[in-house]
């Protein structure tokens, strides 16, 4: 039951987050094209309420956005361009307005820290899983793990020539040894 | 060596902790004005002493600024915060400190009687009807104050009510010290 609620309430929570972002503001908005319109939309949506800081122009019912919806509907009515009332707004209001921030030395942490941020966790995510690979590899694999080198060998050698339990090829080896030892 | 490792994340959180914290002190609304050292933006309004329909067409522009360093305030009587400040804009006005008013989207009636009715602390009135003015300043909230020095050049904007320990903290450094050097 759980597994079908959860999921549940998150399309529930998306679904309402789109009602919150209707239009509060009303107002007489009579655009010569669609094209028009749209362009308007979009401004008034990512301009920020200067005095409501937390809201957009389309979303703010105070009057100073109101007169700055107007303001851009002029512009926009006169034939400027998206990035000519861009600028008229932070030559104005400083650069605050914008909800999408611009490409500038007072942004580059804006825009670049959460790419170095999500470079940097990879590289963890990166070393913790091969060193955890590498561990898990060591102590599976005995023949890796427990070789021996030249002088631990002979010393098997010699403990295994001096057991009481000889095997053929030892023997032989015994033998070969006493003849050279005669 | 292995050991210091372990304190990464500590001093990471450490760090967070001291950076979210001094955060905390600063104000959110606080929005630095996108025209300090900048000109007071050109404009053509009519002066509020004018009467509604003026027999000869003066207007102000901003040459009024030209001159001596002077307030720029922004007050509208709808503006209730407005009322509260007049009264200290009285007592600056009487050390001699010039102020211009902008009379930011209001009734000219209004306007008039409310200067007659509590004093007029100002040299002389901007009548911004439109709030045309207001747009190309910045404003988005009255009242604010703009120190503006003898060139016409916007150095400090304070958002809010001007009292007593606003203009000894904030305001007046900026003011005396546009006043004691005059750049000619």
């Amino acid at each position: 039951m759980k597994r079908i609620l959860l999921p549940l309430v998150f399309v529930g929570a998306y679904l309402f987050s789109f009602s919150l972002t209707s239009f509060a503001a009303i107002e007489a908005e009579d655009f010569s094209s669609e094209e028009l319109r749209l362009r308007y939309q979009t401004l008034v949506d990512e301009t920020r309420c200067p005095k409501c800081q937390n809201q957009n122009l389309a979303g703010s019912d105070s009057p100073i956005s109101a007169d700055l919806r107007g303001q851009i509907r002029r512009l926009l009515h006169e034939g400027s361009s998206d990035q000519e009332i861009a600028d008229y707004l932070v030559a104005r209001y400083g650069d605050y307005v914008l909800y999408r921030p611009r490409w500038q030395s007072s942004t580059y942490v804006l825009w670049l820290g959460p790419i170095i941020l999500l470079l940097l966790a990879a590289a963890v995510v990166f070393t913790v899983v091969r060193r955890r690979r590498d561990d898990a590899v060591g102590e599976g694999d005995i023949d890796k793990k427990n070789v021996l080198n030249a002088a631990e060998q002979a010393a098997l050698d010699q403990v295994l020539d001096h057991s009481p339990i000889s095997h053929s090829p030892i023997s032989n080896d015994r033998i070969n040894n006493e003849r050279s030892a005669s | 060596m292995e050991r210091l490792k372990l304190f990464i994340p500590l001093l990471i959180f450490i760090l967070l902790a001291v950076a979210l914290y001094f955060g905390l002190d600063r104000d959110p609304s606080a929005m630095p004005s996108a025209l300090i050292d900048k000109s007071v933006p050109a404009f053509t309004l009519p002066s509020l002493a004018d009467e509604e329909t003026p027999v000869t067409e003066t207007f102000l522009t901003e040459k009024l600024f030209q001159g001596e360093a002077a307030l720029l305030n922004v007050w509208a009587t709808w503006c209730v915060s407005c009322r509260m400040e007049h009264r200290y804009l009285m007592d600056l006005a009487k050390l001699g400190v010039p102020i211009v008013g902008l009379n930011y989207k209001d009734e000219r009636g209004a306007a008039q009687r409310w200067l007659v009715e509590l004093g007029d602390p100002y040299r002389e009135v901007i009548f911004d009807a439109e709030g045309s003015l207001g747009l190309d300043l910045g404003v988005f909230g009255a009242p604010e104050t703009y120190v503006v020095d003898g060139q016409g050049m916007i150095r400090y904007k304070y958002v809010g009510v001007v009292d007593e320990r606003v203009w000894q903290q904030k305001i007046a450094p900026v003011f005396h010290g546009l006043q004691e050097s005059p750049t000619p």
